[in-house]
């Protein structure tokens, strides 16, 4: 079935050229959260749809091999239990939950990339969680094949994808 | 300013309206869209860029969503018939809210005037001034996220999380019937 | 004027809740309604001629403030939009479970077949 292996070849051509620069731009709009407009979160969700965009150009077997169900649900809960670590040892260097405690008057002084205290790690790691959570919606809900039973108790399975 | 944002919500109505009445479901799908694109550009002429990235990402990805797993091969249009009680109790429910809320609107400051000018004690007012001296960033929304207001990402990361897990648990039930059947 | 009409965009999406019988269409008017909250937030905290909240090198402090919109339903907002999607997800999956049992999209042929 042609449907299986993705769309044609132009697109196929074109998404292997800019894979990785939308991925980079993900990740640009993470680390410079502090500094220019962006963040943790539109970050984490460029990240989960450079995938998507992996998904729908080449077939699910492909990007199912590039980042399996298993890896992005171990993603998914690397990156909260990150954001929770980073917070509790803020207790430990602190005093408070989720307090400050890299030094925050740097030598090399402020609108730098190294300032801000833990504020571009909280980023990442929420950058990491949002897109991992994002893209294991889509494979869920849009590659699983899926079961069910017609009224007579025989066993259907179902393509979810139907493509016009 | 203003009637350029004026003119993009009569223009966001308009497709809402188009996307609740239309009878063929792809058609429906799509005109959701420019409602999301639209309210995507009034957050950049309102002077909130990460919002606005944010938003059209998101609108793209939902539309995805939507027509993976809605559209199937044996079902694109939709036959429904009116219920004219039912409609009109909620018109005039509607409309009753309508005036509710016209009222409630006169108390609020006018477009341009934020409350935070207002009040000279108000907390948008401390965020501003002494947000790079007591975080050192430089962009005072991601401050305010990450060291003002922690706890909000903080539940934020959780319902993300409880989301996910809710709808694999509900769709996980077919994989465990079919292992029993087989 | 302008909170009227974000006002009509969340009426528009409670019709659409309240009125529809296909579960998609019940859908997308929750999806309307959670666009224009989050529009009328924002719109709250404009300010005529302002400048969006990021710093830059060299820059009064003092008259940043003076010239800067609101940052903070801008943070709340963010978390918003995301977690918009989230509920997004489920209530398809939802969805699909429904087609699944019951063939029709249709909630008054949901209500006439036993379960």
């Amino acid at each position: 079935m042609n449907e299986e292996k993705g769309m044609s070849l132009i697109v196929k051509t074109v998404t292997r050229w800019l894979k990785g620069f939308i991925f980079l731009f993900g990740a640009y709009i993470v680390v410079f959260g502090h500094l220019s407009p962006g963040g943790g979160f539109p970050g984490g969700v460029v990240f989960a749809a450079t995938f998507i965009l992996l998904t729908l150009a080449f077939g699910r077997e492909y990007a199912l091999k590039k980042i399996g169900k298993i890896l992005a649900s171990e993603l998914d809960s690397l990156g909260a239990i990150l954001f929770l670590l980073i917070a509790t040892l803020g207790i430990y260097f602190g005093g408070i939950f989720f307090s400050n405690f890299i030094e925050k008057n740097h030598p090399t002084g402020n609108f730098n990339l190294f300032s801000a205290g833990i504020i571009p790690l909280c980023q990442i790691s929420i950058g990491i969680k949002v897109g991992a959570s994002l893209f294991m919606i889509f494979i869920i809900l849009a590659v699983i094949r899926v079961v069910f039973e017609d009224g007579k108790g025989k066993l259907i399975t179902t393509e979810k994808k139907d493509k016009k | 300013m203003e009637m350029i944002i004026g003119i993009l919500l009569v223009f966001m109505i308009i497709g809402s309206i188009i996307c609740l009445e239309t009878k063929d479901l792809l058609s429906a799908i799509i005109a959701i869209v420019p409602v999301g694109y639209f309210s995507g550009i009034i957050f950049l002429l309102l002077g909130a860029p990460d919002i606005a990235i944010t938003q059209m990402v998101v609108e793209v990805l939902s539309l995805i969503i939507l027509i993976r797993a809605t559209i199937r091969r044996d079902l694109t249009t939709i036959e429904e018939e009116r219920d004219f009680f039912g409609l009109i109790t909620t018109f005039a429910f509607i409309f009753v809210f309508f005036i509710f809320g016209i009222e409630a609107m006169k108390n609020l400051p006018s477009f341009g005037t934020p409350s935070f000018t207002l009040n000279p004690s108000s907390p948008s007012n401390r965020y501003l001034l002494n947000g790079l001296k007591e975080t050192g960033a430089a962009n005072v929304v991601s401050a305010i996220i990450l060291d003002y207001r922690g706890y909000d990402t903080l539940g934020e990361a959780t319902i993300l999380f409880t989301s996910i897990l809710g709808a694999l648990a509900i769709l996980r039930v077919y994989a465990r019937k079919r292992s029993k059947n087989e | 004027m302008i909170y009227y009409l974000c006002f009509v965009l969340f009426l528009i999406g409670l019709y659409g809740v309240c009125c529809k019988k296909n579960v998609v269409k019940i859908i997308l008017g929750l999806w309307v309604m959670e666009y224009s909250v989050n529009l009328f937030l924002i719109l709250l905290g404009y300010r005529k001629n302002g400048i969006a909240p990021i710093l830059k090198k060299g820059e009064d402090i003092v008259e940043f403030s003076q010239k800067a919109v609101d940052p903070l339903p801008q943070a709340l907002v963010l978390t918003s939009i995301v977690i918009g999607l989230g509920v997004l997800a489920l209530m398809v999956t939802v969805a699909i479970r429904l087609y699944q049992r019951y063939g029709t999209f249709d909630i008054t042929e949901m209500k006439k077949l036993k379960g």
